[in-house]
């Protein structure tokens, strides 16, 4: 999966529980069906969370997610498109 | 039974039982399909928290709680009363405090606790742990709440109680509410949490 395929990135690094979830719901919402969207974290317990909230939402799908280190600092990138 | 039925009416008894069982049947049809539209009723998950408390610490849980489920796609319902409302008064939830004393997590004896300025001392350290984790303020989730859909309503009883008026509160949180409604909420909702 690569960036180039997402319409739209939320960027929520330095921010912790529970707002990367929330942020990625508004940013989600927004989406037209079939895109995908970027989301870029420094939580690392966004990824047990995103893919929560994707398992729990009809409406998502969790392409990926990915770990980096980026400038020092843990990065955590999830895809998510929109099904419906 | 065989006392009351002839063998000769058989057939009439037969008729009017396989009747009876027909209406029966009819009226269990009914019942199960309304139960079934009851069930089928796929409208939002609710979930109700009752927030009694206002200290910094005890502000988190209900907030975090409340916005995270409304990110669920819950209809949620955080129902404050006492110290809870404390954390809807716009200007109080902004200088929530902490308490050292009987609080065996805080690296301060009890005694050393309730000297005087401890509790701030305690509400400053852990301020600064909440800024430095980048972890959200209280009125920053307040409004994510209120924004995200939550209904953040205040006991009007307690409103009365600790002598606060309606304009006392964030913009958004609903007041004249009272026990009642609070329930009622409760039932229908599929999470009730007392906090």
């Amino acid at each position: 999966m690569s960036t180039e395929t997402a319409a739209e990135t939320l960027d929520v690094k330095g921010q912790n529980c529970p707002m990367p979830v929330i942020k990625t719901k508004g940013a989600f919402d927004d989406l037209a069906p079939g895109e995908v969207l970027e989301v870029v974290a420094t939580d690392s317990g966004s990824v047990s969370d995103i893919a929560g909230w994707a398992e729990s939402t009809d409406a998502a799908e969790l392409v990926d997610q990915t770990e980096a280190t980026e400038g020092g600092e843990d990065v955590y990138k999830h895809y998510l498109r929109k099904t419906e | 039974m065989s006392a009351d039925t002839p063998a000769s009416s058989a057939a009439d008894l037969d008729s009017e039982a396989v009747a009876d069982l027909q209406a029966r049947i009819e009226e269990l049809e009914t019942e199960v399909s309304d139960l079934r539209s009851e069930v089928d009723d796929d409208g939002p998950q609710k979930m109700v928290i009752i927030a009694t408390k206002g200290t910094l610490d005890m502000a988190y849980p209900p907030l975090i709680l409340a916005s995270t489920a409304a990110a669920f796609g819950y209809d949620v319902t955080v129902f404050h009363t006492f110290w809870g409302l404390e954390i809807l008064h716009e200007e109080n939830s902004k200088d929530l405090q902490l308490s050292s004393v009987g609080n065996p997590n805080m690296p301060v004896p009890n005694l050393v606790g309730a000297l005087p300025g401890m509790d701030r001392m305690t509400t400053r350290m852990m301020q600064n742990k909440i800024a430095d984790n980048n972890v959200a303020s209280v009125e920053e989730l307040i409004e994510t709440s209120i924004a995200s859909g939550v209904d953040l309503q205040a006991c009007q009883m307690t409103i009365d109680l600790l002598g606060y008026d309606e304009a006392d509160f964030y913009d958004g949180v609903t007041t004249g509410v009272g026990a009642a409604s609070a329930f009622q909420d409760m039932v229908e909702a599929d999470i009730q949490l007392l906090v």
